[in-house]
């Protein structure tokens, strides 16, 4: 292996085994996978294409996932901050049970707390009761979709701010409180400009998987068409009824979105990582 | 992500605006924390067990659920240490080597996070559906992968695959390789070195990302559900098991299976925290 113009030299062995290995798997189980419903979408005549994702019903499907990802990752960058907050700078009883907590979305599975939020939040359901008589209705509406994707997303938000408030430089803050800086100029002035990098990646990432989202929205949402239909159940309706052609015109779309957001995320954070390193003076 | 510090009160004196700021986020969090984290748990566990224990249990042994409940530990069995293979193997190319296109690589290990599970689930209907790449190979040789075992197993690989690899990359990255090349030049052969140099050292790193890794498999649901067929006592595994369960309103049964799942995910937080705590700061 020494010597070898791809990769540097190295005393250490197994570079060819698992190198090979790899990148057989990836390209095996990731990238033909991928490479055979591109190429599907592509043999679809171009104006055939255009038809059909601009098609009605598909176009409202984007503005559900899309709109829902947002406004939830919005609630999340709000709330994740108050959550992430409380847990890095306040001491009280149940804070390590508390921020364990935080990663239950990643670990229950997405049909579990899909079917259990659409029982909390249905018209006769704990919440859903006392909702209904606010004349809210959350189960089986886009409102639906919001409160699901808050739940899958919550922890993105959390674990991207936790690390950073750990950072803000308390020196700074007691500086400034000395000085006569109130609390909310504080927290304008110096938590926020340190903290914003991270708000803003765990918005992304939550957005990111809010769009592809699918077990927990479906049995909240309804499925209704135009209505509360995401995106991903359309792509699954379009399979099957056989429509394989929708199907990939929709999945190409939904993929070229996750290299956007892919692409996006390196953009945040490359963009964090300049802010802080001039910002902060280190 | 563990050992998270708090700046802790004592020792500074609280002015009533800091106190009164203190309750109001603490009490925010709780409520959004509750409304959102344990509710839908406490509705798991209570309609799990809205007609009593019996009934639950009764649930449980139901020949369709067993058989998704096999089904589901028989993918993992094959799912999880094949990507585990996959993690150290990338991981050890990627952290120990310098090569051309190692961040190209580690994007594209990264990829299935940023897919939606059910393009996990669509790309292999173009791959080995009727329509597909090998579709007509697949039939002539009598060999089913969709809407079968293998299309769950090949769907669940593709959704679960980062999660041991992108554990291990920054862990090794961090550790270097100065005792691998210590062991080396004192004679110890490459599986030597690796069973008793590396393996000790990203033991708890490896645990955590088989950890998380299983517990993904278990629970997934979306690219499950496109290659499945949905054919019950064959092809369904216990969260398709719990989606079949409640379309038909049986909701005692849905969600006695949910509860399982339900208890699986505490187990993983329970066991991830453990793991935490045993590598100690800096390990995650």
């Amino acid at each position: 292996m020494a010597g070898g113009r791809f990769v540097s030299a190295s005393p250490l062995p197994g570079f060819g085994l698992t190198f090979g290995f790899t990148t057989f798997f990836l390209s095996a189980v990731i990238l033909l996978p991928l490479a055979a419903m591109v190429i599907r979408a592509l043999g679809i005549p171009f104006s055939d294409l255009i038809d059909m994702l601009l098609d009605e019903r598909a176009v409202a499907s984007y503005r559900l996932s899309f709109g829902a990802a947002a406004l939830a990752a919005a609630i999340n960058a709000i709330f994740g901050f108050i959550v992430a907050w409380s847990l890095v700078r306040y001491d009280f009883p149940g804070r390590r049970l508390l921020d364990t907590m935080i990663d239950l979305p990643f670990a229950l599975p997405t049909a579990v707390s899909g079917i259990a939020l659409a029982t909390v939040f249905s018209p006769t359901g704990w919440l859903g009761q006392k909702l209904a008589l606010a004349g809210i209705q959350v189960a089986y509406t886009w409102l639906g979709v919001v409160v699901a994707l808050v739940l899958i997303g919550l922890p993105f938000v959390v674990r991207s701010v936790q690390p950073a408030l750990i950072e803000v430089r308390k020196e700074l803050e007691d500086a400034a409180e000395s000085l006569g800086a109130g609390g909310f100029h504080v927290f304008r002035r110096i938590i926020l400009p340190t903290v914003l990098p991270a708000l803003a990646t765990g918005f992304t990432l939550a957005f990111a998987r809010g769009i592809g989202e699918y077990g927990s929205v479906v049995f909240i949402s309804g499925n209704l068409p135009f209505k509360t239909e995401i995106t991903p159940l359309l792509i699954v309706i379009k399979l099957e009824q056989y429509d394989y052609d929708g199907a990939a015109a929709l999945g190409f779309f939904m993929l070229a979105m996750s290299f956007v957001m892919l692409f996006a995320i390196n953009l945040v954070q490359g963009w964090g990582q300049r802010r802080l390193g001039i910002g902060a003076g280190r | 992500m563990a050992a998270v510090e708090s700046w802790s009160p004592e020792g500074r004196r609280m002015t009533p605006g800091a106190k009164l700021a203190r309750t109001v986020m603490l009490f925010v969090s709780c409520a959004f924390l509750g409304l959102l984290l344990l509710a839908p748990l406490g509705a798991v566990l209570v309609q799990a067990l809205a007609k009593g224990f019996g009934a639950w249990f009764e649930a449980l042994h139901d020949p369709d659920t067993i058989s998704s409940i096999k089904l589901t530990l028989l993918t993992a069995a094959i799912v999880v240490p094949a990507n585990t293979i996959f993690g150290i193997c990338a991981a050890w190319a990627i952290a120990r080597f310098e090569f051309r296109g190692k961040s190209l690589l580690v994007t594209l290990i990264d990829l299935p996070f940023a897919v939606s599970p059910v393009i996990a689930g669509l790309v292999l209907v173009f791959m080995f559906g009727v329509h597909g790449w090998f579709g007509e190979w697949l039939l002539d040789h009598d060999i089913s992968i969709i809407f079968a075992v293998p299309g769950i197993v090949i769907a669940t690989i593709f959704i679960s695959f980062p999660y041991v690899a992108r554990e291990l990359i920054p862990l090794m990255q961090q550790q270097g390789s100065d005792e691998e090349v210590a062991a080396l030049s004192l004679g110890a052969g490459p599986w030597t070195t690796f069973l008793r140099i590396t393996l000790p050292k990203i033991k708890w790193g490896l645990l955590y990302g088989v950890i998380l890794c299983n517990s993904r498999v278990m629970g997934e649901f979306g690219a499950v559900s496109v290659v499945s067929g949905h054919v019950r006592g064959m092809t369904n595994t216990m969260p398709l098991q719990v989606e079949i369960l409640y379309n038909e309103y049986n909701f005692v049964a849905a969600f006695a299976v949910a509860s399982l799942l339900a208890m699986l995910a505490i187990l993983t937080l329970v066991a991830k925290t453990l793991v935490e705590w045993r590598s100690g700061p800096g390990g995650h």
